[in-house]
């Protein structure tokens, strides 16, 4: 049943005002970061917009929602894991459904790792309520106090003479009711389902093909179209010969299409037919003219050349500054100033890009692998001039995100084709137009100038030069990249008296986009490995610097963590070992990595410990399966991956040449949790940034010699 | 006309003898277990078995397969019983899954033939197929677990 995007009459019906189901919403007031519960009931009388997290049928079968994509990182276990501690039903009996895309459900887009710190509070109190008023329901039909009854396992005990109901019992009754104010919440100790490491729900889908992908969505009478995009992004279509592409069998049409990259257009020529396979075939065979004039066509060599030429001439935009480092700079007898390079990557989530639309003239209907149904549901509704409930996107599982799915561009070329087409067509990417194409994570240079002063740090001063993100999105030119510092400890403001981070403004015409942890990513290299730098120029041991620049409780429990777990304090001198601490989505991550050296000369990662603190977490297993995913992501990154450009267009065309690690690439990796009551951090982030300064610090450690250019080569050190 | 065994179920396809068996399976018959992650046999997204032997159906032409047996993710077992299925779960493998009909179908064909594999063996067997998403100690951890029940399922 669909709850979203239907007149409030249906909603009504269909959420259980007739008594059939309690359905409890959030109310998100654009004014006030509280929610308030209510039920159905509710939306009579005070005229507001409500939507359904729970539903309960009258045979108790119980409904969950899933309002955020499942990339992987575990909302479609972690989100009901939360909302049934609560309710305090068996979440091996529940229903699980995306929701689609809707405002009701306060802010979808999934990033920024963002599910559970941005809702879990939310979601605690949805459960709670659900429950109490179950109680409520069955106390009433009893004629007992509420206090003589409790909730478990969907039932409704009555204690002192054992009755009970199931909540299907109740849910008529229980509709009915006034949503209560302030329910008590469970005290840590108290949780049954929250913080165990309990069996994904998505798991069985994922083992015997049933999970729907977007690749998966199927529709009677679905066309499947491929695009021959412009590479380059600003290249126009001068003509197309689609003579040969239409003898294909199967190929329908070939027609061309501008979709938006930002506010950029994006030309390309579609080719629907019957099949993937088809269309591919028809692509093949299709000529394309292009005009790639009025715009650079930059090559990797010069983009570094100029971003690091930048860094040496121009002080660029100030983002922070604490003293005055610029003075203790120009005045040192020694100091160190050194520039790091990471590169550009492509996303190339395992399932490539893809979008079924269906355009009507009533309406508009999209399901695909999304991260932002919200965000994709606004910007249809603004390009195609129809109204915003009757633009409907649903979200399929997603074979992988990390960024490139919280994007409008695959939805709005799909619903192009569709219009143009009069049907409903699923446009597929191909793997080459998945690492082709972008947009990329930049790549980043920083310089980094620093002091030490008798063994402690008496200045640092960072300065990055790549392509700002909030350009694409209007940001303006005279401010610095909002991301600067992204990455870096907060604490350390604090201790390190003399310090500045500044952003050089740089442009180039290659598009880019947000990357599994963002521009953390790239600044947890530098920042991270600077610091070590400045430990070995003080003469200390960089865990103890970093213990001594961070003397936040917290910070010094997961610094004595990561200390105790590695065997840090016995390790061999000289024996491999490197560390990195980053900050990222409200999360700390500290990282040790152990390496050495082959008899063939090639670097080897003998063992990885990871400790994250997260605050207040969910499912600890899912934690550890992200850090897990996120250390390999990074080791990709740090040593085998990057896109290069010539002539404007990117290098590299599949994994043949975008290589991905393998199973032999695996380390041992431990993953730690820390155990702490604090507000809740990100997950599927948070893993990733300290790993490659981790890696090259202990690569320093065994070698000495200091890697400041990402990728490099773990043959060849 | 094209005549297909796929999970035991014979198809009569119209296609062209050229199509990859992967897009005949997904797009023409309809069981969309079995992925496109590069079609140019890089990943193993796409590993179905041919008369028992894991091959990489992105570049399988459908001509290959006439008058053969196919086996998809969706046939590997009546009900996600396998015993790498089984340990899959066990050792909760998956992070966005898209590559583990894939995974899994390796697994299931080296677990056949060497039901007792080493790390180096599995690392051998298993190096054709990727996971972005980085879930490979657990596979490891996983076909150790379904050698194991496997070993009791002869057993018993
Ligand atoms: S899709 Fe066949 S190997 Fe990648
Ligand atoms: S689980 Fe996502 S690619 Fe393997």
């Amino acid at each position: 049943m669909s709850t979203s995007n239907i007149s409030r009459r249906n909603f009504l019906r269909a959420a259980g005002l007739t008594g059939t189901a309690l359905c409890l919403g959030l109310y998100f007031p654009a004014s006030s970061k509280e929610s308030e519960v209510f039920n159905a009931g509710d939306e009579e009388a005070s005229g507001i917009e409500l939507n359904s997290w729970i539903k309960i049928d009258k045979d108790g079968k119980v409904t969950l929602v899933d309002h955020r994509a499942e990339m992987g990182q575990g909302s479609y276990q972690s989100v009901p894991q939360i909302l049934a501690e609560e309710l305090e039903v068996d979440l091996n009996n529940v229903n699980i459904v995306f929701a689609r895309g809707d405002k009701k459900y306060g802010n979808q887009i999934t990033g920024g790792s963002s599910t559970i710190r941005g809702s879990y509070k939310n979601l605690l109190k949805l459960g709670a309520t659900a429950r109490v008023m179950l109680i409520q329901a069955a106390a009433n039909k009893w004629a007992v106090p509420a206090t003589e009854c409790y909730a478990e396992s969907g039932h409704v005990i009555h204690r002192p003479s054992g009755k009970k109901f199931h909540y299907g019992e109740l849910v008529e009754t229980a509709s009915k009711l006034e949503t209560p104010k302030n329910v008590p919440l469970k005290k840590i100790s108290e949780y049954k389902l929250i913080r165990k490491p309990l069996h994904r729900q998505d798991t069985p889908l994922k083992t015997n093909g049933a999970a729907v992908f977007g690749l998966d969505f199927r529709l009677p009478g679905m066309l499947y179209a491929v695009v021959e995009r412009n590479p380059r992004l600003r290249g126009k279509v001068k003509s197309f010969d689609d003579a040969a592409a239409l003898k294909v069998p199967g190929v329908k049409r070939v027609f061309k299409v501008q979709m938006l990259v930002y506010s950029t257009i994006r030309e390309g020529v579609a080719v629907v037919a019957t099949s993937t396979w088809a269309a591919m075939q028809g692509r093949k065979a299709l000529h394309v003219e292009w005009d790639d004039t009025g715009f650079e066509h930059l090559s990797t060599a010069e983009i570094y050349s100029r971003q690091n030429q930048e860094l040496q001439t121009k002080e660029g935009l100030s983002f922070r500054k604490v003293g005055d480092p610029d003075n203790l700079l120009k005045n040192a007898a020694k100091k160190l100033d050194v520039v790091y390079e990471t590169p550009y990557q492509a996303h190339s989530a395992m399932e490539p890009l893809n979008c079924v639309a269906h355009y009507q003239d009533s309406k508009i209907e999209i399901w695909g692998p999304i991260q932002a149904p919200d965000w994709v549901q606004d910007f249809i509704t603004t390009q195609f001039n129809m109204p915003k409930d009757k633009v409907i996107v649903n979200m399929t599982f997603l074979g992988g995100g990390f960024g490139r799915k919280a994007f409008l561009d695959y939805p709005h070329e799909a619903t192009l084709i569709s219009k143009e087409m009069g049907a409903p067509v699923m446009v597929v990417w191909s793997r080459e137009d998945d690492v082709r194409q972008g947009p990329f994570r930049p790549g980043i240079s920083y310089r980094a100038e620093g002091v030490v002063d008798s063994g402690n740090i008496s200045a640092i001063k960072f300065r990055m030069a790549g392509q700002n993100l909030d350009h694409w999105q209007g940001g303006k030119k005279d401010k610095a990249n909002g991301s600067t510092t992204e990455g870096f400890l907060e604490p350390y403001f604090k201790t390190i008296k003399n310090i500045s981070f500044a952003d050089v403004p740089f442009e180039t015409p290659i598009p880019t986009m947000w990357w599994r942890s963002v521009y953390a990513s790239t600044n947890g290299f530098a920042f991270e490995s600077f610091m070590d730098e400045m430990a070995h120029a003080a003469g200390k041991d960089p865990l103890d610097f970093r213990r001594q620049y961070l003397p936040e409780d917290r910070l010094q429990r997961l610094i004595n963590k990561m200390e105790e777990v590695s065997g840090w304090k016995s390790r061999e001198k000289n024996g491999g070992y490197g560390v990195a601490m980053t900050e990222c989505f409200s999360s700390t991550v500290g990282q040790i990595v152990k390496v050495s050296k082959t008899a063939a000369g090639k670097i080897k990662v003998d063992h990885v410990w990871a400790v994250m603190d997260c605050g207040w977490y969910v499912n600890p297993d899912i934690i550890k399966a992200q850090v897990e995913g996120s250390i390999l992501m990074a080791l990709g990154a740090a040593t085998i991956q990057e896109i290069t450009f010539k002539d404007g267009l990117a290098q590299q065309h599949n994994f043949y040449d975008y290589k991905m690690p393998r199973i032999t690439d695996m380390p041992p990796i431990d993953v730690y949790v820390m155990d702490n009551a604090e507000d809740a951090g990100g997950v599927g982030e948070p893993g990733l940034p300290a790993f490659s300064p981790a890696l090259t610090n202990a690569i320093f450690d065994l070698t000495g010699k200091r890697i400041r250019k990402l990728p490099f080569d773990m043959n060849a050190v | 006309m094209i005549s297909l065994n796929v999970n035991q179920k014979a198809y009569q396809v119209d296609a062209d003898p050229n199509m990859p068996l992967l897009w005949v399976i997904r797009d023409i018959i309809g069981l969309t277990g079995t992925k496109y992650g590069c079609g140019v046999a890089q990943c193993g997204a796409c590993v179905v078995h041919l008369n028992g032997e894991a091959v990489r159906s992105c570049v399988t032409k459908v001509s290959r397969a006439e008058g053969q047996q196919v086996t998809t993710i969706e046939g590997l077992s009546a009900n996600n019983d396998h015993p790498a299925q089984v340990a899959w779960n066990e050792e909760n493998v998956p992070q966005c899954g898209y590559c583990h009909s894939g995974q899994i179908m390796s697994a299931a064909v080296l677990l056949r033939d060497n039901p007792n594999p080493t790390d180096e063996d599995i690392d051998n067997a298993m190096a054709g197929n990727i996971c972005r998403c980085g879930t490979y100690l657990r596979i490891r951890k996983a076909i150790h677990t379904a050698a194991e029940l496997q070993r009791k399922e002869v057993k018993s």
